[in-house]
C-alpha cells in the first residue's frame, strides 16, 4: 500500500468515525451492508475505468453500457426465457466486444478516446431506450431466479454478495495490474506510449485489451445493477455512473494523463464515495446537495494532494541544495 | 513576384562557381584564394563610408566545461549579406543566442548602432531590430497571414471590447508582403502556404517591426530546390531595401549564391572570412575543417572482416521524400556510418528498417531473406534493434526504473505464467549494469535522475540483453560527455566484432570518421555514395552530403 492509499484509508476512516459520532445508525448493519453493496456494484465499474485510465484514456459511456446491457439482461431472462447462464455470459461477451469496438476506434483509426466514448454514451444510450419503446424492462409479478438471485443481490454471513464480487474481482485484478507483463504494458504505455512502441510493445493491442476488461467488468456490473433495481427505465438507469468511476480513480490517485495509480486506490476512492453519499444521507443534508458535496471533497482532495506534491518536491530540492552547497565547502 | 526575366538568372551564378575538383590545379588555386583570404583583413573595408550596424568584438562564452564560443569578432554592414556557415557545434547556435539577448556572453562587447552593450536582452535585440527566421517556423497554422505578420500588436478599434480592427490589418500588411515578393493575399490561411511562403510570412513579419539584420537560420533545409529558390530571391529583395542579412546553412551552394562575404566558425572560433571574391565551396569546407584529422578512436580497428549482408533495403521510400528510393546493405560485422546533413532522410529510413514506420514501396531483406515489419515490434522479434535520436522522448521511459526500462522489451522472458519476476529482472539488469558501467546507485534507480550518458547506456542495455542482429544507432552520443562517448565507440565495436551489423547514423563528422568501417552518405533522400575506409575524409563526406561527387 502507498502512502497515497494510505492516506485516503486513514480518510475514509476518520469521516465514518464522524459520521458514526454523530449518528450512530452509521454503524447498524442493515446500513453498512447497504452501503457495501453499493461500493461492490460501483468497484466493479471503477476497475474497469481504471484499466483505461491507466492508459491515458478514457471511457464516457460506461453509463449508457450499463442501462442498455441492463435491458438487455433483464429481457433475455424475463420476456425471451433465456437461461439466465447463458445470458450471463453473452452479456458480458457483449461488453466485452463493446470496448473491443471502443479500442479499435481509439487504436487503429486513432480517434480520440474522449470522443469515441462521447459517441458511445450517446448512441447505446439511445439504443437502450428504443429498445424498450422508452419502457421500463421489468421482472412479472412472481417471476424469480433465485440463484442468480442469491448471487447478486444475495448475502452470506451478513456481507453483500455483490461486496464479495467486488473483492474477488479487486484480487484477481490487482494481480494483472502489478504483477502481470501486460500490467507493466499498460504502465509503460500510459507514461509514455512512444517509448513503449520503441522497446517493441505492440502497444495497439495492449490498449485495446485494457478497453475489453472495461467493457466486460461493466457489463458485470451492468447485470449486478439489474439484479439490484429489478426494474429499468432506461431513460435514467446508469446516468453519470461513468463519472462515479472517473471519480473514484482521481480520488485513487489515478491520473488522467495516464501511467500512474493503484487498484487499492480505486478502491478506496469507490468506498470514500459511497461513504460521502451516505454521510448525506445520514446527516440530513439535503439530498438535492449530494453532487455538490462529492464534487467539493474530490477538488479539495486532489488539491491538497497536488499541493502536497509540490511541498515535497520544493523541500528534496531545498535539501539537494543545502547538501550540495555543504559538500562545495568541504571540497 | 517571382520575375521570369531575373536580372541575375541563377543558372550563370551556379556556373561560376562550377568547383574544379581536378587534383592539383585545384590545390594551387585553393592555396592561392587562401592565401588572399589571410591577407584580407576587415580594415581595408572598415575604409569605406558604411558605418556597420551591428559589431562582434572579442566575445567569449563558456558553458560549464565547453568554450562555445571564443575571440570571436565580425561586423555585419546595413545591406550586406552575410553567410555563417560552420560545422555542427562550432558555435553557430551560441552566437544566435548572443544575438537574439537569450543568453549574454562572458566577455566581449556587441556594438549595435554604435553603442556598445556587454550583451544583448531579447527586447534590446528586437528593439534594434534584429529578427531571427528559424528553421522550425513559428506560425499559427489556423491563422491567416495578416494575423500571423501582427500577433499580439493587432490594430485595434476604438471602444472598450477591443476588437481588432481587420481592414487594416490587411492593408498594414499588403505592402509586407509585396515587399518580401509574396505572390498570395493577407487572408489565406497559413496552412495553405508551402514552406517558402510560410517563410515568407516570417520574413513579413521582421519587416514588420523594421527589421534591419535578417538572421535566417537554416532556412533552406527544409525547402525544396524550387522554393529555395524564391527564397534566395528574398534575400537578395532584402538586400536591395538596405536589410542586412545573416544566412546560416549547411547548403553551401547557396551560401556561394547569395553571400557577399561568408564568415566561418570551427570549435567556437573564427576560422576566417572571405570576401565575395574568394567564396567557393571548396574554401569553405576547408575552413570549416580547418586541422588534420584528430587521432582515431581506437573503436576504428576492426578485428574481423566484414561478413554477409545482414539488413538490406532494397528500394525504400519514406514519408520524407517519397519520391526517392533508397538502396542500402550493412553487413554483419561492420560499423557502417550513415552521414548526411539533418533532414536528409536518415532518421526516417531508421524507422523504416525498425517497422516504426511503414515504407512506400521497396523491400527490406534480412540474411537474405524478405523481410515484413508491420511495427517494431516485429523488428525487435527479428533482432533488429534501434537506438533512437530522441533518448528522452522514445529511448527510455524516465519514470521507470533502470531495471524495468532494461526488461521491458524482453519481459515476457522475465516472467513466470505471464508475472513478472521481479527477481529475473534485477538480475539481467545488474548483469547489464556492470557490463556497461552505467553509473547508478542500484538498479531500482529511477532513469530520469541518471545523466545522459547513463541513460544512453540503459538503453543500449535493454538491447545488449536480448540478442541483437542488427543494431540501428541514431545520433547515439548526442549530448553525451567525451568519456561516454569513448564507452559507447567501444560498445558499438564489440558489438560489430561479435557479428552484429551496426548501422550508425551520425552528424558528427569526426565520430563518423573516426568510428565507421564504411560511410554512407544520404542527400535529399538518396545515398550519394559510400566511401570505402581509404576515401575516408571530412571533405568527401561533406561533398557527398551536398550532393557533389568525392574527390
Amino acid at each position: 500500500m502507498s502512502k497515497k492509499d494510505l492516506g485516503l484509508l486513514i480518510l475514509i476512516l476518520v469521516v465514518g468515525a464522524v459520521v458514526a459520532i454523530i449518528n450512530p445508525r452509521f454503524l447498524l448493519p442493515i446500513n453498512l451492508a447497504n452501503t457495501s453493496n453499493l461500493i461492490g456494484l460501483f468497484g466493479i465499474l471503477a476497475i474497469g475505468q481504471a484499466f483505461v485510465i491507466i492508459t491515458g484514456g478514457i471511457e464516457l459511456s460506461v453509463g449508457s453500457v450499463v442501462a442498455l446491457l441492463g435491458v438487455l439482461f433483464i429481457d433475455f431472462i424475463a420476456t425471451r426465457g433465456m437461461a439466465w447462464p447463458v445470458a450471463l455470459p453473452l452479456i458480458l461477451i457483449l461488453g466485452g466486444m463493446i470496448g473491443l469496438a471502443h479500442g479499435w476506434l481509439i487504436t487503429r483509426l486513432k480517434l480520440q478516446p474522449f470522443v469515441v466514448t462521447l459517441c458511445g454514451l450517446l448512441i447505446y444510450r439511445g439504443v437502450a431506450r428504443f429498445y424498450t419503446a422508452d419502457g421500463t424492462a421489468g421482472f412479472a409479478f412472481g417471476q424469480n431466479f433465485p440463484e442468480l438471485e442469491f448471487l447478486t443481490a444475495g448475502r452470506s454471513w451478513g456481507v453483500p454478495n455483490s461486496f464479495i464480487a467486488l473483492i474477488v474481482i479487486a484480487i484477481v485484478m490487482w494481480v494483472v495490474l502489478h504483477r502481470s507483463v501486460f500490467g507493466r504494458y499498460l504502465y509503460a504505455i500510459g507514461k509514455n506510449e512512444e517509448a513503449a512502441k520503441y522497446s517493441g510493445i505492440r502497444t495497439g493491442r495492449v490498449v485495446m485489451a485494457a478497453y475489453v476488461i472495461c467493457g466486460v467488468l461493466t457489463a458485470l456490473s451492468a447485470i449486478y445493477f439489474a439484479m439490484y433495481t429489478r426494474s429499468i427505465s432506461p431513460a435514467s438507469h446508469g446516468q453519470f455512473y461513468e463519472l462515479y468511476a472517473i471519480a473514484a480513480a482521481v480520488l485513487g490517485g489515478f491520473s488522467l494523463r495516464g501511467g500512474e495509480g493503484s487498484l487499492i486506490g480505486v478502491i478506496l476512492g469507490t468506498v470514500l464515495l459511497q461513504e460521502l453519499q451516505n454521510l448525506v444521507n445520514l446527516l440530513g443534508i439535503p439530498s438535492s446537495l449530494n453532487f455538490a458535496v462529492m464534487g467539493g471533497v474530490i477538488l479539495i482532495g486532489v488539491l491538497v494532494d497536488q499541493q502536497w506534491g509540490v511541498f515535497r518536491e520544493r523541500r528534496l530540492m531545498l535539501e539537494a541544495t543545502r547538501k550540495g552547497a555543504a559538500g562545495a565547502a568541504a571540497e | 513576384m517571382w520575375h521570369e526575366h531575373d536580372p541575375e538568372p541563377k543558372v550563370r551564378i551556379s556556373e561560376k562557381w562550377e568547383p574544379v575538383f581536378a587534383g592539383d590545379h585545384a590545390q594551387t588555386r585553393a592555396h592561392r584564394l587562401l592565401s588572399g583570404m589571410m591577407n584580407y583583413s576587415d580594415a581595408s573595408i572598415g575604409a569605406s563610408t558604411i558605418a556597420p550596424f551591428l559589431s562582434l568584438e572579442g566575445v567569449r562564452k563558456t558553458y560549464p566545461g565547453v568554450v562555445a564560443l571564443d575571440g570571436f569578432s565580425m561586423e555585419v554592414r546595413p545591406g550586406e549579406v552575410i553567410g555563417l556557415v560552420g560545422e555542427n557545434g562550432a558555435g553557430k547556435s551560441t552566437l544566435m543566442k548572443i544575438l537574439g539577448g537569450v543568453t549574454t556572453p562572458d566577455t566581449g562587447t556587441i556594438t549595435v548602432d554604435g553603442v556598445a552593450h556587454d550583451g544583448l536582452t531579447v527586447e534590446a535585440s528586437i528593439g534594434s531590430g534584429i529578427a531571427f527566421v528559424h528553421q522550425e517556423l513559428n506560425l499559427f497554422e489556423n491563422l491567416d497571414v495578416a494575423a500571423n505578420i501582427f500577433f499580439g500588436r493587432e490594430p485595434l478599434r476604438a471602444g472598450p471590447l477591443k476588437l481588432v480592427d481587420r481592414a487594416r490589418l490587411r492593408a498594414l500588411a499588403a505592402p509586407l508582403l509585396k515587399r518580401v515578393g509574396a505572390n498570395f493575399s493577407t487572408d489565406t490561411p497559413v496552412s495553405a502556404l508551402s514552406l517558402a511562403q510560410q517563410q515568407m510570412v516570417e520574413i513579413a513579419k521582421a519587416l514588420s517591426i523594421e527589421a534591419r539584420l535578417v538572421i535566417l537560420d537554416e532556412p533552406t533545409s527544409s525547402l525544396p530546390l524550387a522554393e529555395t529558390d524564391k527564397l534566395l530571391d528574398v534575400i537578395k529583395a532584402l538586400k536591395a531595401e538596405g536589410i542586412s542579412v545573416i544566412f546560416i546553412s549547411h547548403r553551401l551552394h547557396e551560401v556561394e549564391r547569395v553571400a557577399d562575404r561568408v564568415v566561418v566558425l570551427r570549435d567556437g572560433m573564427l576560422a576566417g572570412t572571405l570576401p565575395k571574391s574568394a567564396i567557393n565551396h571548396d574554401q569553405m569546407v576547408k575552413l570549416m575543417i580547418g586541422r588534420m584529422l584528430k587521432e582515431r578512436e581506437k573503436a576504428a580497428e576492426s578485428a574481423r572482416p566484414p561478413g554477409t549482408v545482414a539488413l538490406s533495403a532494397k528500394a525504400i521510400r519514406t514519408n520524407a521524400y517519397p519520391d526517392r528510393p533508397v538502396d542500402l546493405g550493412v553487413r554483419h560485422g561492420e560499423i557502417l556510418g550513415l552521414a548526411g546533413l539533418v533532414g536528409s532522410g536518415r532518421t526516417e529510413l531508421a524507422r523504416v528498417l525498425f517497422g516504426i514506420e511503414k515504407s512506400l514501396g521497396g523491400a527490406l531483406q534480412l540474411d537474405g531473406k524478405d523481410l515484413v515489419l508491420g511495427s517494431a515490434a516485429d523488428a525487435v522479434a527479428n533482432g533488429i534493434f534501434l537506438v533512437p535520436e530522441d533518448r528522452k522522448l522514445t529511448g527510455i521511459l524516465l519514470d521507470l526504473s533502470i531495471a524495468q526500462n532494461i526488461s521491458l522489451p524482453n519481459l515476457p522472458a522475465h516472467a513466470r505464467r505471464s508475472l513478472v519476476s521481479v527477481r529475473a529482472e534485477a538480475a539481467t539488469a545488474e548483469k547489464q549494469k556492470s557490463n556497461l558501467g552505467i553509473k547508478a546507485p542500484s538498479v531500482a534507480t529511477r532513469t530520469g535522475t541518471l545523466s545522459g550518458g547513463n541513460q544512453q547506456k540503459v538503453v543500449l542495455a535493454k538491447w545488449l540483453a536480448m540478442n541483437p542482429k542488427v543494431m540501428i544507432l541514431d545520433e547515439p552520443t548526442r549530448g553525451i560527455d567525451i568519456g561516454a562517448k569513448a564507452e559507447i565507440y567501444g560498445l558499438m565495436r564489440a558489438l560489430a566484432d561479435a557479428g552484429v551489423g551496426v548501422l550508425m547514423i551520425s552528424s558528427d563528422m569526426e565520430e563518423v570518421i573516426g568510428v565507421s568501417d564504411r560511410i554512407a552518405v544520404m542527400h535529399e533522400g538518396q545515398i550519394s555514395g559510400i566511401l570505402d575506409k581509404e576515401q575516408f575524409s571530412q571533405e568527401n563526406v561533406l561533398l557527398l552530403a551536398v550532393g557533389k561527387q568525392p574527390k
